[in-house]
């Protein structure tokens, strides 16, 4: 119990002091860019009412869903392809490492081209960002199963779809986990920046048009509500992760006490 | 039962080619427990693999009751020496002894009684929802054991299984082995590089040469069929079997050492001392 | 072997390249969208003949290593004075962890009021960006420190900057490395999309340009050059961090961030 407390009085403690010295330096601002902490809290339920929350924040995250989701989809199919065969994985290799160097907002105007400026552009700004580091990072799994674990498998005649799918996943699932979290912040920044650049809704085009009117308090609760879906994606992310890599983390608990 | 003719593998790398084993012809009855045991480095684990199929042999042949192999044959099991490895660390013990009996196309029902029979026989049954890493070290190569039981070979390969574990554990999954061989009549290979060991199990023993390796002489172990550790250990004929064996050994790496022949040996091989 | 890898790697290139020129030419993809390589690499030829194009390359470059160097010093910093001072890496944690994921890009109509155009906005999402990178590694980096070795150092009576110095540092190093490694990638994206969205000068404004001319191989050669920086920094950025490390018996493995 005591233990308990002691870790919520640590977790709380700093980010009371902060938003307490936001709130007591900014209280008397006159600074239209920074207005008082207060000012913005009071709009945030004014803004974000009902509708806009069904008809900019639904949007966003669904367009963030549906491009994610596609580009987990095709990152670990392909990654799984091209790290199981060492010449594929030769002859790609090059190409690869050029196209996940392109920074990928750049492919916002490109896409515009073939996509218009509608959901799908979005969508698929936000899937061909998002798909280079799950690839990159399945190819690394596949590519790194342990030659044990892959012996014992051809030993006991585990092969082709029970292979893929008992072995060669699993064992490549922490490496793809961890390009899954990088394509999540990937996936954000494009969704934001792909609705600022073009479109009638959304997250990122609302809070652009707050600054552009000079809606300051406006503006400054679509940036607290932007770092909040940040924040709470993430924390989906780590409980995801936990449950589908709980063996991972005991295992590498269980080798760093024996170590 | 098992029937290796003059099984050879050459390592073939760019600019260099590596004899890890010349020529080997042997045989294993059915029901017999073999010990291979040789110097470190004489290819034991490449002999063993070709004979479980995961290598194919540059020459000779390998056969399994009649069959010839050609990759891993349903009748063979197979324990590897890192069992930490070779068991899947994100499936629960059961599932690790279950997956290769789902890949054979057996029912529920059947699964789960061999599942449990199997991980009953190692004294392991409550461990079934435990994963591997949560377990020791001498408890995770029983599981392993377990899942080759539970598969049915024929013929039980065994690839320094106990080189990793410590002398007690050593000691118990010894007897362990002794214990299953009797009570379900399987054909063993067991590889090792320990001679008191391969004394102590086997029924007879194969010496191997250093590499490239031929065998270099085959004995009887004559000791009675009901062994154990204490007795066994300090008996008078156990003694005499034990200094032949290592004296076949040492005459092995004299001869490696004085042939004109430039250190052949495995890349992953430790070199010899 | 590492030879037929890069033969196979030049065969891959070159289908990429080959594919690029077929398939606008045989009118799969209408050329106005997607021009065939030949014509990129001749807008290539052209933005290089070009004075502005190296000046806004110069203003990238300019932003990205200011931007870096400023959050890898305030990374390593923060991340070694939170780990020294007691209990200040408890009561951080929950901060750190709120903060790290929110996107950078919800700063950038702060940035457009606050500095317009001016490369301040571009270093503004920059550093915000890659300081998290570094310091979380810092943070890995120091938590990895052996604890044998830190209570050898303490028994021998050694202070708390010989103990950062000696034990903590050269420990920490590798994951430092990977940090930096790491925030230098992500500083290129952000200031590129600063450049692109914002319209501070440089490649990114040259691409938006481009985009509201319909000057379409141009743009997709500029994107060719913002990707052939990024794999440019990656390679470096991973030769520096095997020389730095170089001396270290094993190369860490990075920790998932």
């Amino acid at each position: 119990m005591r233990r308990l407390l002691r870790r919520l009085v640590f977790a709380l403690a700093l980010p009371v002091v902060l938003v307490a010295v936001w709130w007591v330096s900014s209280s008397g601002s006159e600074d239209v860019y920074w207005p008082p902490l207060r000012t913005i809290v009071s709009a945030f339920p004014d803004v974000w009412t009902g509708e806009r929350w069904r008809g900019d924040v639904l949007p966003s995250v669904l367009r963030l869903a549906a491009g994610y989701l596609l580009a987990g989809v095709a990152g670990v199919a392909l990654g799984t392809l091209i790290g199981s065969y060492r010449r594929v994985r030769a002859v790609c290799e090059p190409v690869l490492e050029f196209l996940r160097a392109v920074p990928p907002p750049v492919l916002v105007p490109v896409i515009m081209l073939f996509a218009g400026i509608g959901d799908t552009m979005k969508i698929v700004v936000i899937a061909s960002g998002c798909v280079w580091p799950v690839l990159l990072n399945t190819v690394e799994g596949v590519r790194a199963v342990d030659t044990v674990t892959a012996e014992t498998a051809r030993s006991y005649g585990i092969t082709g779809a029970a292979r893929l799918r008992h072995v060669v996943l699993p064992s490549a699932s922490p490496q793809v986990f961890a390009g899954l979290r990088q394509a999540l912040s990937v996936g954000i920044i494009l969704m934001v920046i792909s609705e600022m650049f073009a479109a009638s809704n959304g997250l990122g085009f609302t809070v652009v048009q707050f600054q552009r009117s000079f809606a300051i308090p406006d503006m400054w609760t679509g940036i607290l509500l932007l770092g909040l879906l940040g924040f709470v994606l993430s924390v989906l992310f780590q409980l995801v992760e936990r449950r589908a890599l709980g063996w991972y983390h005991g295992l590498r608990a269980a080798a760093r006490r024996s170590r | 039962m098992l029937d290796v003719r003059g099984l050879k593998k050459v390592y073939e790398g760019p600019g260099r080619r590596v004899e890890a084993v010349r020529d080997l012809t042997f045989t294993v009855a059915a029901g017999e427990l073999v010990c291979l045991v040789g110097p470190s480095g004489c290819g034991k684990t490449t002999l063993l693999k070709c004979v479980g199929g995961l290598l194919e042999p540059t020459a000779g042949e390998v056969f399994l009751a009649g069959r010839r192999v050609a990759g891993p044959p349903p009748g063979m099991a197979f324990v590897f020496q890192e069992y930490g490895r070779s068991l899947f660390p994100w499936m629960r013990v059961g599932a690790n002894v279950e997956l290769p009996l789902r890949q054979k196309g057996l029912g529920r029902a059947r699964r789960g009684e061999l599942v449990a029979d199997a991980l009953a026989s190692v004294g392991l049954a409550d461990a079934a929802g435990a994963y591997p890493w949560q377990l020791s070290g001498g408890m995770q190569q029983r599981v392993a054991i377990a899942r080759a039981l539970a598969y049915e070979p024929e013929v039980l390969l065994m690839d320094e299984p106990f080189a990793a574990v410590d002398a007690q554990t050593r000691a118990d999954l010894e007897d362990l082995v002794r214990a299953l061989w009797r009570e379900r009549g399987i054909t063993v290979l067991f590889v090792t590089h320990d001679i008191d060991e391969a004394v102590y199990l086997g029924q007879r023993v194969i010496v191997l040469s250093a590499s490239p390796t031929v065998v270099q002489e085959q004995l009887r172990v004559d000791l009675p069929d009901g062994r154990d550790q204490v007795h066994t250990r300090v008996a008078p004929r156990f003694a005499e079997l034990r200094t032949r064996v290592y004296e076949q050994i040492q005459a092995a790496k004299r001869s490696a050492a004085g042939a004109p022949l430039k250190e052949p040996r495995r890349a992953d091989a430790p070199p010899p001392h | 072997m590492r030879g037929a890898n890069a033969a196979l790697g030049a065969a891959g290139l070159a289908a990429f390249l080959a594919l690029g020129e077929a398939v606008p030419r045989l009118g799969l993809v209408g050329e106005e969208y997607f021009p065939p390589t030949s014509r990129i690499a001749d807008a290539l030829g052209t933005e290089a003949a070009d004075g502005t194009f190296w000046t806004a390359l110069g203003d990238t470059l300019t932003g990205w290593a200011l931007g870096l160097a400023v959050a890898v010093c305030a990374g390593i910093v923060v991340g070694v004075l939170l780990s020294v001072v007691p209990y200040l890496r408890e009561a951080t944690a929950s901060t750190i962890e709120f903060l790290r994921p929110i996107p950078s890009v919800a700063l950038i109509p702060l940035a457009v009021l606050l500095y317009g155009t001016e490369l301040r906005s571009v270093l503004l999402l920059v550093v915000y960006a890659s300081f998290w990178q570094v310091l979380i590694q810092v943070l890995y980096g120091v938590r990895d420190v052996d604890p044998v070795a830190e209570e050898t150092a303490r028994s021998y009576g050694l202070g708390t900057w010989a103990r950062i110095r000696y034990v903590l540092w050269p420990t920490a190093l590798p994951y430092v490395m990977t940090g930096v490694r790491l925030a230098a990638a992500v500083a290129l994206i952000l200031a590129v999309t600063a450049e692109l969205v914002v319209g501070a000068p440089g490649l990114g404004a040259r691409i938006a340009v481009a985009q509201t001319s319909q000057a379409v191989p141009e743009m997709y050669a500029l994107i060719v050059v913002t990707g052939l920086l990024g794999l440019l920094i990656n390679v470096g950025a991973r030769a520096v961090e095997r020389r730095a490390l170089a001396w270290h018996q094993s190369v860490r493995g990075e920790v998932a961030v």
